[in-house]
């Protein structure tokens, strides 16, 4: 089975970080991941996604055009990608940032408010993992044990500080109940 | 007893000149400088487009040719590989002063360590005698039969003027080979500028103006006339650049 | 085994080059192949004898590569579409002087300055045309991180074994997105220079490191000779891989990324009951004629996929002798064909009749 996860958002909220820290996950539960980011001057300022794969069989394209998760961090990439999304995917969108409900039926809407709770909590810049922490709750697609472990392959042990906010950013979303 | 003999930093080959060139006046001082500073089996030299492409043949050291104008990027590898070589480079004004300009700059800027020995003769000798960037204005060559026009084709690049306000410079200086006189200063330059690369105090550069009997339709005897009452007042001799120079 | 870690391929290919003996980067800024430069930047400065140097043009990098390998040590440079074709002069001087050089292009749309998005469109320059004269590169194209890392090592060894510039011809996709890779390399193996400019010591005749001839009759011996040695390679070193193509009837060629959406696209035909494969190629020079043209005599039609307008087609094309038909399934500008792109190519090649 291969998943295919969608990272959409503003540059500049962390959607390349999340999705490397999901890459990760997949790599420490022997799947064959890839990682792709859209580059160039989409990069400073205007929208920035990331398709990551997790896979039991080799990958074959690492482009990510018609997710099984779309997360979704601002209004725009709900906008451009919730119809791409798979039959039967999963969207999870930060209704703090969009307005717009999710309009397709055949698909597992869920929504978190992760920017405000991120400035609630004094976890700045963190919607990315507060969101990803309820993404692996709501899909089980990575077993929750698994996070120290992936995360101490993202954030360097030099910045322990750095590490504490972005676990308990990730406990939050994980912890979210609607 | 042998009073005069090819210096050992030359080979044997036989030079392709034509008769009166001062490139080979050139070649001996090169050759001497390196073997009196007892580097020639460190140094590899690099060979431009231009007359003294076939320099790779007369020097009795490593030798890399270069494409026109890239020599002193080519030097950059050569040295960087490894800072013990000495490296130099041999450059006309085609290659160095309109084509090569960049990589002049740049390798002055970087200040590489590295000698530049840049011949100015005013003119493109291999291609047969065409406007070279150091043409003097007025002066009639193939590609300017009227004569140079500053109005259409602009001026000159004085080489060592314009270095002189490159920081990473460290050593310019203009010399000429019409005498001896200039010829032993000549050597005393290229020899510096050696002296400056042995002891790792960044880029330098001689510029010797040169004839081009051949190509200014001149005899030999003429054509170092023409240098000394042409060239030398639009390209003063001197030193133009010396970070080390030494307090009087 | 070494771990696996997650690396840009950009990065993974700079440190496969350092642990490859790479001790000299020399390279101008350019997207989507900047990450290399930067990665070099930071590792260089801390190896021994290490050397980055950011030049002042494409073209002074490829030529003080020029000046580092005619001293006989392993030396890159790395650009993408438009900075390699100011790169094509240097490339043409490493030919004619034999020198081994690694040069990696992270191709991006053109013409012009085109755009920054993957592309393939470089496939002409690199295996026709990256100068002038009469020359050939090795010709490496990675399809995931781990041969961005594997190939580049390769690309240095094969370097030095047959006195030659080796490029990467990869895209901007390989050189963006992070794969997990192993870095474990094995030895790097030595090969005689005796040819290099290590300055004399007064102990043997000077090297020369020289294109030039004035007798035309020198240099066609040294042009013939060069050729001699390319057949070696053409004979020796072709790499390919395959990929359901026991039963196949329609033969997919690609490389890189179009190899990656080519596999998405074979599997979903697979499971419509469309026997396809796939060959890709991995030395695009050489190129694997023969294995192409045995498939000619098996399957009913090739479909050519690439992110270009048909540049690989020939090939294609010439190494079937035209035995069948080959379709051509090509985005272009930067853009990626879909795996719904290629299934209809699939589809198309599916209704051509005359199967054996």
């Amino acid at each position: 089975m291969a998943k295919q996860i969608l990272i959409a958002g503003f540059g500049g909220q962390g959607v390349l970080f999340s999705g490397k820290f999901l890459a990760y996950e997949g790599l420490l539960e022997d799947k064959e991941v890839s990682w792709l980011p859209s580059y160039g001057p989409e990069m400073r300022g205007g929208t920035a996604n990331c398709s990551i794969i997790i896979s039991d069989t080799k990958i074959g394209s690492p482009i990510v055009n018609n997710p099984d998760i779309l997360i979704a961090m601002n209004a725009p990439s709900l906008e451009k990608y919730e119809d791409a999304t798979n039959a039967g995917g999963v969207i999870i969108s930060d209704n703090s940032l969009i307005e717009k409900k999710v309009a397709r039926e055949d698909v597992e809407a869920y929504y978190i408010p992760a920017t405000k709770l991120a400035s609630d909590e004094n976890l700045p810049g963190l919607a990315n993992m507060i969101m990803i922490g309820y993404m692996i709750k709501k899909t089980g697609i990575i077993p929750y044990e698994n996070v120290e472990a992936a995360m101490k392959k993202v954030v360097s042990a030099k910045k322990q500080n750095l590490f504490d906010l972005n676990m308990k950013a990730v406990e939050l979303g994980y912890n979210y109940a609607e | 007893m042998v009073v005069f003999q090819k210096p050992n930093g030359l080979t044997d080959a036989q030079l392709h000149y034509c008769p009166g060139c001062t490139h080979g006046i050139i070649h001996r001082l090169v050759a001497e400088a390196i073997d009196e500073l007892g580097v020639t089996g460190r140094t590899i030299g690099v060979a431009p487009v231009g007359c003294s492409v076939f320099a790779y043949n007369y020097f009795n050291c490593d030798m890399v040719q270069a494409a026109h104008g890239r020599a002193p990027a080519v030097a950059t590898g050569v040295k960087r590989s490894d800072p013990n070589n000495i490296v130099f480079t041999y450059q006309g004004d085609g290659d160095l002063a309109a084509i090569g300009t960049a990589e002049t700059v740049h390798s002055a800027a970087r200040s590489e360590n590295i000698t530049v020995i840049f011949v100015n003769n005013a003119i493109y000798g291999m291609t047969g005698g065409q406007m070279a960037p150091t043409t003097l204005p007025g002066q009639v060559t193939q590609t300017s039969p009227y004569g140079r026009d500053t109005s259409h084709v602009g001026f000159p690049v004085k080489v060592c003027e314009m270095l002189s306000q490159v920081d990473g410079a460290t050593y310019l200086e203009r010399v000429a080979v019409n005498n001896v006189k200039n010829i032993k200063a000549a050597k005393a330059a290229i020899k510096k500028a050696f002296q400056y690369q042995i002891e790792g105090k960044g880029f330098s550069m001689v510029e010797v103006l040169s004839t081009c009997p051949t190509n200014w339709g001149l005899t030999p005897e003429k054509a170092l006339t023409w240098l000394e009452e042409n060239m030398l007042p639009y390209y003063p001799l001197g030193v133009y650049k010396d970070k080390y120079k030494e307090e009087k | 085994m070494s771990e696996k870690v997650l690396m840009k391929g950009n990065e993974a290919m700079a440190e496969a080059a350092i642990m490859a003996g790479c001790k000299h980067y020399f390279g101008y800024p350019i997207t989507p192949q900047t990450e290399a430069a930067a990665y070099m930047a930071k590792r260089m400065p801390k190896l021994d004898g290490g050397v980055f140097l950011q030049a002042e043009s494409e073209i002074a990098a490829i030529n003080m590569v020029i000046g580092v390998a005619s001293t006989g040590k392993r030396v890159m440079t790395s650009s993408s579409s438009p900075g390699i074709a100011l790169k094509s002069e240097g490339l043409s001087y490493l030919a004619g002087c034999d020198l081994p050089a690694l040069v990696i292009n992270v191709q991006r749309g053109g013409p012009g300055l085109g755009s920054i998005q993957p592309s393939q469109s470089d496939y002409f320059h690199a295996t026709r045309g990256a100068g002038h004269g009469d020359f050939h590169m090795i010709i490496l194209a990675p399809a995931s991180v781990q041969e961005m890392v594997d190939l580049t090592f390769k690309g240095f060894d094969l370097g030095d074994k047959y006195r030659m510039t080796t490029m990467i011809l990869a895209d901007g996709t390989m050189g963006q997105m992070m794969e997990p890779v192993s870095l474990d390399m094995g030895e790097v193996k030595e090969y005689d220079k005796s040819w290099a400019l290590t300055g004399t010591k007064g102990e043997r005749k000077p090297n020369i490191v020289n294109s030039l001839f004035m007798l035309p009759a020198d240099l066609e011996k040294y042009n013939f000779e060069r050729y001699e040695k390319y057949k070696l390679i053409e004979e020796n070193e072709v790499m390919y891989d395959e990929y359901m193509m026991d039963d196949a009837e329609i033969c997919i060629v690609a490389f890189g990324v179009a190899a990656r959406v080519s596999q998405n696209a074979i599997d979903e035909a697979r499971k419509q009951g469309i026997k396809v494969g796939m060959i890709r190629p991995i030395t695009l020079w050489p190129f694997p004629k023969k294995v192409l043209n045995s498939a000619a005599d098996k399957v009913k039609a090739f479909v050519s996929v690439e992110l270009n307008m048909g540049q690989m087609i020939e090939d294609v094309e010439l190494a079937t002798r035209c035995k069948k038909p080959v379709l051509l399934c090509n985005r272009a500008g930067g853009v990626i064909p879909t795996t719904e792109d290629v299934m209809s190519k699939i589809i198309e090649a599916n209704e051509i009749g005359g199967a054996n």
